[in-house]
């Protein structure tokens, strides 16, 4: 799949034409004043109506999309393909290449050859689990699920969950271990290091720097090591870790306790700039929870109200029913504002200057207060800790811990300050007190560490410097050792999820490149089990703490087992570890792609075997608790549960001390002070799809439109209009950033309505100088973070540098129109009912229920030129609930994952030709400066009256009879009608071979349900039909009807919020009737007559009433 | 001057028609060769494997039964390959020092597994799954044809999709007793090939306690019942949509 060639010699010149035109913002300003814009539009392009747009609107492709990309014109290349067409009309003549088939040489216990296996594991991100189901095709892994029984899933997974099997396949991952750049082999290695070990007396010297620990194994060898080596230390860095919420924790409460949030307690929840629902260890938790407050079934539900205040918008931002937009600093006022009202803090002056702001404190102070214990004012890592001691505090003061807050023992092993200690560190580093620093798991320092630390200078000082990580980076390229690092999915362990419940992880694989983990690296160097292997490891940890805390779990356990998709296989005990015959040995070709064995087998459909052996990681296991029965069972039921109960965080008792809230707000009092008007604040954030940089080789992520500013594969300094005006900067112009005495040399421009005035947003995790392909994209942000402000600091300037740095964005891509415009006012009001996005408010909606309904302008059903379907068995439809999605995106990565689609690259993603079968289209609505937004997945609408089957002259795209637009691609010749007739503008082509089919470890990635398109071939949505067709299988074999749930597409499965459902619309009990039946369901240009299968259920908002003074809230 | 002789009018026609003619004639060879020949669709063409693994012997001649070693064919959509363990399940008891079980005893030897060259390969964007059809009534032979007389394996149809929607048009044809699925000799018609003909006494429109009596035989008429009262009770269905088989 992905062998994208990110960096290319960008080719594409004619087709790789963005949107450079200059947009004149006084002139869309006039044009808003002279006559009313359109009520939805996905960018300033369409609300200027530029001419560009225009075009864009009325073609499938863009201009040139269908040029060759290495400058060989359209007719240039014709020319030399006719001289060749008589030749290659031979081809015909050939025959199928012999395959072979592959059998094992001892099947593996409960392996069915065709069947996947579905493993009850967890994967990590920034230290914390999310527990999940891994689907294994004979031994490979291709896709995860989340784990329904896990606290963190409930059956749902983020991104970056769903791409963490790209990251295992990478062909960029570290591959071998490399001494002085040399490869080198683990004896030497451990041999080197003992020498250097014994050397230090006590440990003296010897530092281990991790990120966050959350894994009690590797928690307790660190523990013993400190032991065994008094003066050893334990560093941490997490580079977009907990710092403030941390110290804000230690500053209210006088102990580091973590804060959680119960969404579904809350009837009034206020955030101010946190993205709570799609990012951090409970994301897809709070979402799924947040989700159940906000689900209008009929017109008595009453709905949660949501207000958000904030600079930049996230994915809640769309879901908020009322927005209030402020410069960072201005967002502590009002939490300083909104303490001031509760008495928390007395003195000082107003804080807010803006009218608007000063109401907005009453109104939401009147709506919090009237739902004391049911509200929920949610602050978040990146307000100064001083806001967050204050939110604290106005939590507590309105009655919200102990309903919608409470607290718990921390989940991070050891909860130190993570600056502090990085900070401590480097000041030894360079007193030239560390003779040996073990950077584990990818930590990547000298990319990540503050600016004001100097890291790199330190970090040379030190003469031993070992790194273990998945990938060569700038932090091992300075190391004498690398040793690479056994990913997640081929290695054993445990971790934490976010309210402390543990779970076992376990190999799908045996490690692909010989990597190690964290354990078995501490182990053999320190902890004196050369041999321990991860299995080891984490059983003995387990041996006496486990049995005791499964029970129960057994009654548990069985349920699980209906979380899988297609098989409800759930494997026992990981890599069959007691499966005999597999033995202690894995099979000499047992790491198969590390030697090359043959792959070809393993396309999809030849599903016969692979010559692999399962994972046999844990296999070679000495039978230590062979003779411990209560363990062996217990280890057994947590491994199948994928939990260990009883292990979440014990809820704190944590006493606030009103004196932190009192000095808070004088901080905040006097950082308002120093406020320079017209002066610009830079936010950094973690980049919602790379994070902070550690997932910038994974090409899922990087093609996966940020969901908010749709930028893929760069980030950029994102400003909004009124400042981009003001400082005379449009979309990618490069400018020059200078805060506080640091620079960055160059970053790209982008405008994104929505980002408050005077407020210049940066993500991390761009501007690598070593990530394999992601080197040189985007623009390096940590250069202007430092210690004292780690997510961004006032008094910015930025320098036009007078260039272009071309960023790719897919805001204009696939774009319909959001709104029908007409001259007369009375026209544009019925043409309402052809609007994209459709909604009220809730008021109105229990008013009249029927009210979407009646504004619909669909034709009579039996206005069409062709003969009606007619349906027998089941008839597949969609629903999606647009008033719960948040946009986080995961849909996407899941639906790529599922469906085998290729990543594209950017120069191709520039060109429109992103293969995403799903998108998340944003629309912004109201005002150009302070907008509302919505999102929209929009999939194939899989139309009744389809218009690209008609057009299709060689019948490739026809009707199924249960109603699917079927695709079939060998078939398709690629005229491109079909697309060009979709006027949802679904339908992806294959312009190239954007299939990797020559990396043979991407092979292993493929799902083999699902056919690996060619170049030249038409793809689109098929509603998962591989999963379709496996659940009829089995209904069939089993003789029972089709169930509704037994079918889940894998956009549906792995949504969070359950926006998405699926099912038989024949079936009168289907939870997607049921929703088919809200009055709020309506179809997207019903006025077209195509009656597609996706439907939406329309977006509902709850506004305060007192607060609806501005035009441009609803 | 007449350049032509008179007969160069009949020679004219004669080889416009003979070429059109010819014309065809090449199309259809070509048609033929190319398309639909054992040459292209590999039917009927015995290849090469490294053990010369006689289908006829193991089934026909010990009895041994399909799923002994195609394990998984009730169960998933592929019929799965023995691992070499079932071979020397039997053969490190019997032929031992066979030259020709070489290779079985050194891949066990090895554990290197057992390299098969594929009889029956459809094309990649084919999903073709065993399990349901072995459920449906579908017997093996109906594709594989008389594999209990192969002593080398063959692939016995043409596989070309023309063949799959001929059956799957009207799946009546070829539905059997579910019991007579890995009966490779079964014979509708003929009485002596059922081995469960009394179980299957109600699909022929006979009531049990006739059926049950000693030296009951279903006469002709009986036996044409059996096969459309077969596909109402396991509810078989034309299932012609493109998304059947290819995703």
């Amino acid at each position: 799949m992905d062998s994208v060639n990110a960096k290319g010699k960008c080719g594409a010149q004619a087709a790789a034409k963005p949107e450079t035109a200059r947009i004149d913002l006084d002139a869309v300003r006039e044009r808003l004043r002279t006559k009313k814009g359109p009520e939805f539009w996905r960018s300033l392009d369409e609300l200027a109506g530029t001419p560009e747009f225009e075009d864009l609107l009325h073609r499938e492709f863009p201009r040139f999309a269908s040029e060759w990309p290495d400058g060989v014109s359209r007719r240039g290349f014709l020319q030399l393909a006719s001289a060749s067409l008589a030749l290659a009309g031979l081809t015909g003549c050939t025959q199928q290449p012999l395959e072979k088939i592959i059998p094992y040489v001892r099947q593996p216990e409960q392996l069915i050859p065709g069947k996947p296996l579905f493993f009850a594991t967890a994967t990590t991100h920034a230290g914390y689990a999310t527990g999940v189901l891994a689907e294994s095709h004979q031994g490979r892994p291709t896709k995860i699920e989340g784990n329904p029984d896990h606290p963190a899933s409930l059956g749902a997974a983020d991104s970056f969950a769903q791409a963490a099997v790209l990251t295992l396949y990478d062909p960029d991952r570290s591959q071998a271990i490399l001494h002085n750049g040399r490869v080198d082999t683990w004896s030497t290695f451990l041999s080197g290091m003992g020498e250097t070990l014994r050397s230090l007396a006590g440990g003296q010297g010897l530092r281990i720097l991790t990120g966050t620990v959350t894994s009690p194994t590797l928690a307790a060898q660190v523990a013993d090591i400190l032991r065994a080596h008094p003066q050893a230390r334990w560093h941490r860095w997490e580079p977009a870790g907990p710092h403030q919420t941390r110290a804000a924790a230690m500053r209210a409460f006088g102990r580091p306790v973590d804060t959680r949030y119960d969404f579904t307690q809350a009837k009034v929840v206020l955030s101010l700039g946190a993205d709570v629902l799609c990012e951090g260890p409970a994301g897809v938790r709070y979402a799924h929870d947040f989700a159940e407050g906000r689900r209008v079934r009929a017109h008595h539900d009453t709905m949660t109200r949501v207000y958000t205040v904030e600079s930049s918008p996230v994915g809640l931002s769309a879901l908020a029913d009322h927005r209030l937009q402020l410069p960072p600093a201005q967002v502590e006022g009002f939490v300083l504002a909104l303490a001031q009202k509760l008495n928390l803090a007395t003195g000082g002056g107003a804080p807010l200057a803006n009218p608007r702001a000063q109401k907005w404190v009453e109104e939401v102070y009147n709506d919090l207060n009237a739902n004391r214990g049911a509200s929920l004012v949610v602050g978040d890592e990146y307000l100064s800790p001083a806001a967050q001691v204050l939110i604290h505090g106005i939590n507590q003061a309105l009655g919200n811990v102990g309903s919608t807050v409470f607290y718990q023992e921390p989940v991070e092993a050891d909860p130190v300050d993570h600056v502090q200690s990085i900070a401590e560190l480097v000041r030894d580093m360079n007193a030239g007190q560390v003779s040996a620093l073990l950077i584990l798991d990818g930590v990547n320092p000298v990319y990540t560490a503050p600016a004001d630390l100097p890291f790199r200078a330190a970090f040379e000082k030190v003469q031993l410097r070992v790194h273990h990580g998945l990938f060569h980076d700038e932090t091992s390229q300075l190391c004498q050792w690398h040793i690479p690092a056994a990913h997640e999915l081929e290695s054993w362990g445990d971790a934490r999820a976010f309210d402390g419940t543990v779970s076992i992880i376990q190999p799908l694989i045996e490690p692909l490149y010989g990597g190690k983990t964290a354990g078995e690296l501490l182990a053999a160097t320190l902890g004196n089990q050369a041999d321990a292997t991860s299995y080891d490891l984490v059983r003995q940890y387990w041996t006496s703490r486990l049995p005791g805390l499964t029970a129960g779990l057994a009654a548990a356990a069985q349920d699980t087992a209906g979380g899988g998709s297609n098989t409800t296989l759930l494997g026992f005990g990981g890599a069959f570890p007691g499966a005999p015959g597999i033995g202690g040995k894995a099979a000499p070709g047992a790491p198969p792609m590390a030697t090359g064995a043959p792959v070809d087998s393993t396309v999809p459909n030849s599903a016969v075997a692979t010559g692999m052996a399962p994972a046999a990681a844990g296999t070679a296991a000495p039978a230590t608790a062979a003779s411990n029965p209560a363990f062996e069972k217990a280890w057994r039921e947590a491994l199948h549960a994928g939990l260990i109960p009883a292990t979440a965080a014990p809820r704190a008792t944590a006493a606030f001390n009103g004196g932190a809230a009192q000095q808070a707000a004088g901080e905040i009092q006097a950082a308002l002070g120093r406020v320079q008007p017209g002066e610009i604040t830079l936010q950094l954030r973690p980049d919602p799809t790379i994070w902070d940089g550690r997932y910038a080789a994974n090409v899922w992520l990087q093609e996966l439109p940020k969901p908010v500013s749709k930028l893929v594969w760069d980030n950029a300094l994102v400003i909004g209009p009124k400042t981009a005006e003001r400082l005379k900067l449009t979309w990618h112009d490069t400018v020059e950033v200078a805060v506080g005495g640091r620079k960055l040399a160059k970053a790209a421009i982008w405008v994104l309505p929505g980002v408050a005035e005077d407020t210049a947003l940066l993500t991390l995790g761009y501007g690598r100088e070593l990530a394999g392909k992601a080197s040189g994209l985007g623009f390096d942000a940590y250069p202007l973070r430092t210690t004292a402000a780690l997510w961004g600091a006032p008094g910015v300037t930025l320098r036009a540098l007078g260039g272009q740095y071309i960023v790719a964005c897919t805001q204009n891509h696939h774009a319909m129109r959001g709104t029908i415009e007409h001259e007369d006012d009375v026209a544009t009001e019925q043409a309402k009912a052809r609007h994209v996005i459709r909604g009220g408010t809730l008021a109105e909606f229990q008013q009249n229920p029927s009210f979407i309904k009646e504004e619909r302008e669909a034709p009579a059903a039996d206005e069409t030129l062709y003969p009606p379907h007619r349906y027998d068995g089941h008839a597949w439809g969609m629903s999606i609930d647009l008033n719960v999605c948040t946009g986080c995106s995961a849909c996407i990565v899941a639906c790529q994952a599922e469906n085998n689609i290729p990543s594209v690259g950017k120069d191709q993603v520039l060109a429109r030709r992103e293969m995403h079968w799903l998108r998340v289209d944003r629309y912004f609505s109201g005002d150009l400066d302070e907008p509302t937004f919505s999102f929209q997945p929009l999939p194939c609408m899989h139309c009744e009256n389809a218009p690209c089957e008609v057009v299709c002259p060689v019948a490739a795209t026809v009707h199924s009879d249960e109603g699917l637009n079927d695709m079939v691609y060998n078939r398709c010749v690629g005229t491109r009608y079909c697309s060009n007739n979709c006027p949802y503008k679904v339908r992806r082509f294959n312009f190239l071979r954007y299939s990797d089919k020559d990396t043979p470890v991407l092979e292993l990635l493929n799902n083999p349900d699902v056919t690996v398109r060619m170049r030249g071939v038409m793809e689109k949505c098929t509603y998962c039909v591989q999963r379709i067709q496996a659940a009829r299988i089995d209904a069939k074999m089993a003789e029972r009807p089709f169930a509704d749930g037994d079918v889940r597409t894998a956009c549906q499965q792995t949504c969070p919020t359950q926006a998405i459902t699926f099912g038989d619309i024949r079936d009168p009990k289907a939870e997607v009737n049921e929703r088919k039946a809200n009055s709020r369901n309506y179809v997207l240009l019903a006025e077209l007559g195509n009656k597609p299968r996706t439907s939406y259920l329309a977006r509902i908002r709850n506004p305060h009433p007192d607060l609806l003074d501005k035009p441009g809230e609803e | 001057m007449q350049i032509f002789h008179r007969s160069s009018n009949s020679i004219a026609r004669v080889s416009i028609v003979g070429g059109i003619v010819l014309l065809g004639a090449l199309g259809w060879v070509l048609y033929t060769l190319m398309g639909t020949s054992g040459y292209v669709t590999g039917q009927y063409v015995v290849k090469h494997q490294p053990v010369p693994f006689s289908h006829e012997h193991h089934t026909r001649g010990l009895g041994i039964d399909c799923r002994y070693c195609h394990t998984s064919v009730e169960r998933s959509a592929v019929a799965g390959l023995p691992p070499t363990e079932t071979c020397m399940n039997c053969h490190r008891q019997i032929w031992t020092n066979a030259e020709l079980l070489e290779p079985i005893r050194s891949s066990y030897r090895d554990n290197v597994p057992v390299q098969w060259t594929r009889v029956h390969d459809l094309p990649d964007y084919v999903y073709f799954n065993h399990s349901v059809h072995v459920a449906k009534g579908i017997g093996c032979e109906s594709c594989h044809g008389k594999v209990n007389r192969m002593p080398l394996m063959f692939q016995n149809a043409s596989l070309l999709m023309q063949w799959c929607l001929d059956c799957h048009r009207n799946p009546t044809r070829n539905v059997r007793p579910r019991e007579e699925v890995f009966n490779i000799d079964w014979n509708p018609g003929d009485p002596k090939t059922y081995a469960s003909l009394a179980a299957n006494a109600k699909a022929m429109g006979v009531p049990v306690e006739v059926a049950s009596k000693p030296g009951w035989t279903p006469s002709s008429a009986e036996l044409a019942r059996l096969r459309p009262n077969l596909a109402k009770d396991y509810d078989l269905h034309s299932l012609t949509s493109c998304s059947t088989c290819h995703r």
